[in-house]
């Protein structure tokens, strides 16, 4: 074992109900170091760091820090051998001061008078560079800064581990640098840190090393000079690089010079950047990228269910506005969001009322479905799409995640769209459904019907569109067709490699 | 006699079965409150249901008795817990203020009765429209506060919880005024011909609208959708802010009617006492019946069976002589037991007993084969 190892973590597992969330897992953090951990969704990054803090216990391995075999049961025994986590919210009281903050449900915190406790504070942040009074309330600080107290806490709580868990997703480029500025200042000290991001120019910019997890198992540690950012998304998605250029040409699907249904100019709302778009009747596109990257964020301006700062509308033609959802259902845009749990379904009301919603919605209030006209609709579809549910009448919170998810197809596919926007309608149900929803999507654009489809699994996105956006940052850096529609070709574009139509 | 008393006992035992079957869903709590306040009351008195045909003042043949007395007793309970009901559906959140804005209510309806030299029908008319109206700008107050601004609901409506009775007094310059006609009487008591005291017939009456309007719109499932996930009515076009504000209103009416029987009750406003504390009973009202104070699935059924239970637990406590002064206490007893029993913790513990004597049943009955 090398002197300056920190944390060793060997063959770690954990098991969930079902799932292996970890397998034989190992991950090596040495003093001094700024160390990514990387993988999409689902690759256990998260499950990892909750075993390191004591939220999870791990069913098998071990774990090292500086040497010495350790057991962690709780968060409290994380903290009492040297290891502390920041995560995304700040979990702070945003109605105490600064110096309260740093010193609260610690021990020697209640000995410590009030002024002691402000100067030690005070000596802090100015030993760290933030840029806090500690008189401060925390509230009246910007959230980078709030995340900074936090940090100075876990570094004056004499942490040798600290784990940044997206703790950039909210703050601005000049926070971002500040915090940047902050983490190679502990580096400097000796300290680990574990980072947690889904940006990637964030990675190459602070970072040393990367460990790549994915489905649970580890990929591989690499020094960051020795991996070049194409390589990184190819690792985390999981296909090399070599293995998909000779995956071949796959089949050309021709975008038919039917008419435009639905143009954007300049379109942006609260969290979309200006962006152009537009898609034809009968076309299905997809906006790919990773996590973070703004594919949501900007289908949800289409649809208008974020605030909408500008842009110019055109549908078939006709300049129109649609700044609220209720705009874009009356223009024929369905949209299937893509948080099933928080912005799709009505947990406790029944199949049929969940599948009646939207088309109730746009009929009026004061044009209620009938109650036999709503259960024909609700049989019709239950069979259409195959949901499994015990009657049409069982609250769709108790479905399952795939049927729950038909039952909001079905909702949308009532309203008979022009245009459905589908984001992440394949996420977290089985492979059975999958299927049956790629084959739908084809169908609708068969019928006419304009689809953008959105998935986390570029595969699945190839199978389906016939032109795909690419976005990174906020940004869309490329826009693939024809014979570019394949995964080299997709990977290259979210990593950057030949980034186009800036 | 005594085939009819197996006759009931049978009864009762199938009407148990349904209960612990959770046939009557979330009306399971309040009607075995009703079943267990019926019982009770027959036990310790077997004449207490007993209704008698009586003459009133007026020469009217007349229903009385307990059972009426309960019932119509409820009246104006029941109506504002219909209201109510709604809001606390689609805000998560209860309207404190209904007790004040009926005093407000009730004020202005005699100041247009007042207003006029003799009191006929068209001006009783016009009064309770008077009274719908000022008592849906208040409402409408509390639900912007609400809906717009997004203010708890029990903060925003403590503003005219406050102010309400103050405001009340300013409409008739702080005087008590009396008013008396046939029509007035004939809302408060018994219209002449008709044995059933008119606040029950009232109660029927919005129950019915309320059926109407559920069925004629979408109201039921655009609240509902609007307090189980605001989120996702949102991004089906609801608008969530239009729906919150409407439940006000149509509360504000529920408080215009109740004003309004609760003033011919007595032929006179009395803006300190009209419906005094009835903001409480109507929320207990609407959490008896089994609906949810945190909104979402509501059930109007229930909360007019919650304002019957209230009305009888005081009735039944009078009845046993307790003072006016205690009455308060021993219904927060009663109140706390139902509350409990139908809180989620509960339930779950019970349901989790029922499957293990269902699974045990079951092996005993293959340890039988």
């Amino acid at each position: 074992m090398q002197d300056n190892t920190l944390l060793q973590m060997r063959n770690i597992d954990k098991l969930f109900p079902g799932v292996k969330a970890l397998s034989n897992v190992d991950f090596t953090l040495r003093k001094g170091e700024i160390h990514a951990l990387m993988g999409e969704n689902g690759a256990g990054k998260s499950t990892l760091i909750k075993v390191l803090t004591g939220v999870y216990q791990m069913d098998g391995g071990e774990i090292f820090v500086e040497g010495e075999k350790i057991s962690i049961r709780s968060p409290q025994d994380a903290q009492n051998n040297g290891i502390s986590t920041v995560y995304q919210e700040i979990t702070l009281c945003p109605n105490l001061t600064v110096a309260e903050n740093m010193f609260i449900g610690r021990e020697e915190g209640i000995l410590v008078n009030r002024r002691t406790r402000e100067k030690l504070a005070a000596k802090l942040l100015d030993e760290l560079g933030i840029p806090a009074r500690s008189t401060q309330q925390l509230g009246s600080c910007s959230l980078a800064v709030q995340q900074m107290v936090a940090i100075a806490r876990a570094v004056d709580m004499k942490c040798k581990v600290l784990i940044l868990d997206e703790p950039t997703s909210s703050l601005d480029d000049k926070e971002v640098n500040m915090l940047f500025d902050l983490m190679r200042d502990l580096k400097s000290q000796g300290v680990g840190i574990i980072f947690v991001t889904h940006f990637l120019e964030q990675v190459y910019e602070v970072c040393d090393r990367i460990t790549v997890l994915r489905n649970g198992e580890l990929v591989g540690e690499y020094l960051i000079e020795d991996l070049p950012q194409v390589e990184l998304v190819s690792k985390m998605i999981g296909k090399e690089l070599d293995e998909l250029s000779n995956l071949g040409e796959i089949e050309e699907k021709e975008i038919e010079n039917k008419e435009v249904f639905y143009e954007a100019k300049g379109l942006s709302s609260s969290d979309a950047l200006p962006f152009d778009f537009e898609i034809h009747k009968g076309e299905v596109n997809g906006f790919t990228g990773l996590l973070g990257s703004g594919r949501s964020e900007s289908v949800r301006a289409i649809f208008g269910a974020d605030k909408v700062n500008g842009g110019e509308i055109k549908i078939k033609g006709e300049p129109v506005k649609i700044t609220k959802p209720i705009d874009a259902m009356k223009h024929g845009i369905g949209y299937l969001a893509e948080d099933r749990k928080r912005d799709g379904i009505i947990a406790e009301l029944s199949v049929r009322e969940n599948i009646i919603l939207a088309l109730q919605v746009m009929k009026g209030f004061f044009k209620p479905i009938s109650r036999s006209e709503a259960e024909a609709f609700a049989d019709e579809y239950i069979k259409v799409l195959n949901i499994k549910t015990a009657s049409r009448e069982t609250p769709i919170g108790s479905l399952s995640g795939g049927n729950q998810q038909k039952v909001i197809l079905a909702r949308w596919l009532l309203t008979h769209p022009d245009y459905l926007i589908l984001d992440e309608p394949t996420r977290g149900i089985d492979v059975g459904t999958k299927l049956e929803i790629q084959k739908l999507v084809l169908k609708l654009a068969e019928d006419g019907v304009s689809v953008t489809f959105i998935s986390s699994e570029v595969e699945e996105m190839l199978r389906t569109c016939s032109r795909l956006i690419v976005m990174r940052d906020r940004h869309i850096v490329g826009e693939l067709k024809g014979k570019d529609l394949n995964q080299a070709q997709v990977m290259k574009t979210i990593a950057g490699g030949e980034a186009k139509n800036e | 006699m005594n085939n009819e008393n197996e006759n009931f006992l049978t009864g009762i035992k199938k009407f148990f079965k349904k209960i612990f079957k959770g046939g009557l869903g979330q009306l399971t709590i309040p009607v075995i409150a009703i079943a267990l306040l019926v019982v009770f009351n027959i036990i310790r008195d077997p004449s207490f249901f007993s209704i008698a045909i009586q003459h009133n003042n007026d020469g009217n043949i007349v229903l009385a008795g307990n059972l009426i007395s309960i019932i119509n007793g409820a009246s104006e309970l029941a109506v504002l817990a219909m209201g109510m009901t709604l809001v606390t559906a689609a805000c998560g959140g209860q309207d404190i203020s209904v007790g004040a804005m009926a005093a407000i209510a009730g004020s202005a309806f005699v100041k247009v009765l007042k207003s006029a030299s003799v009191i006929n029908a068209p001006i009783v008319l016009l009064g309770f429209l008077m009274a719908c109206l000022v008592a849906v700008i208040f409402a409408s107050f509390n639900g912007t506060l609400v809906s717009v601004f997004k203010i708890q609901p029990m903060i925003a409506t403590l503003i005219l919880y406050t102010c309400g009775r103050s405001i009340a007094y300013w409409i008739n310059g702080g005087a008590t005024p009396t008013v008396s006609s046939p029509i007035i009487s004939g809302i408060g008591s018994f219209i002449p011909g008709i044995p059933i005291p008119t606040p029950v017939l009232i109660v029927i009456a919005v129950a019915i609208i309320f059926k109407l309007v559920f069925h004629f719109t979408s109201l039921e499932l655009f609240t509902q959708s609007v307090g189980i996930n605001g989120s996702a009515a949102r991004l089906n076009g609801i608008n969530s802010t239009f729906i919150k504000l409407l439940s006000f209103m149509i509360l504000g009416l529920c408080v215009a009617v109740a004003g309004t029987i609760g003033v011919s009750r007595l032929g006179l406003i009395n803006h300190e006492t009209l419906l005094l504390d009835v903001e409480m009973d109507t929320i207990l009202a609407v959490a008896i019946g089994g609906n949810s104070l945190g909104g979402g699935k509501f059930k109007i059924s229930g909360s007019i069976i919650g304002a019957y239970v209230i009305q009888m637990l005081t009735i039944t406590l009078y009845a046993m002589k307790v003072s006016s002064t205690d009455v308060k206490a021993y219904k927060a007893i009663v109140i706390i037991i139902l509350v409990v029993i139908g809180s989620p913790v509960i339930k779950a513990k019970f349901e989790k007993l029922m499957t293990h004597m269902k699974n045990r049943k079951k092996v005993s009955v293959k340890g039988a084969q």
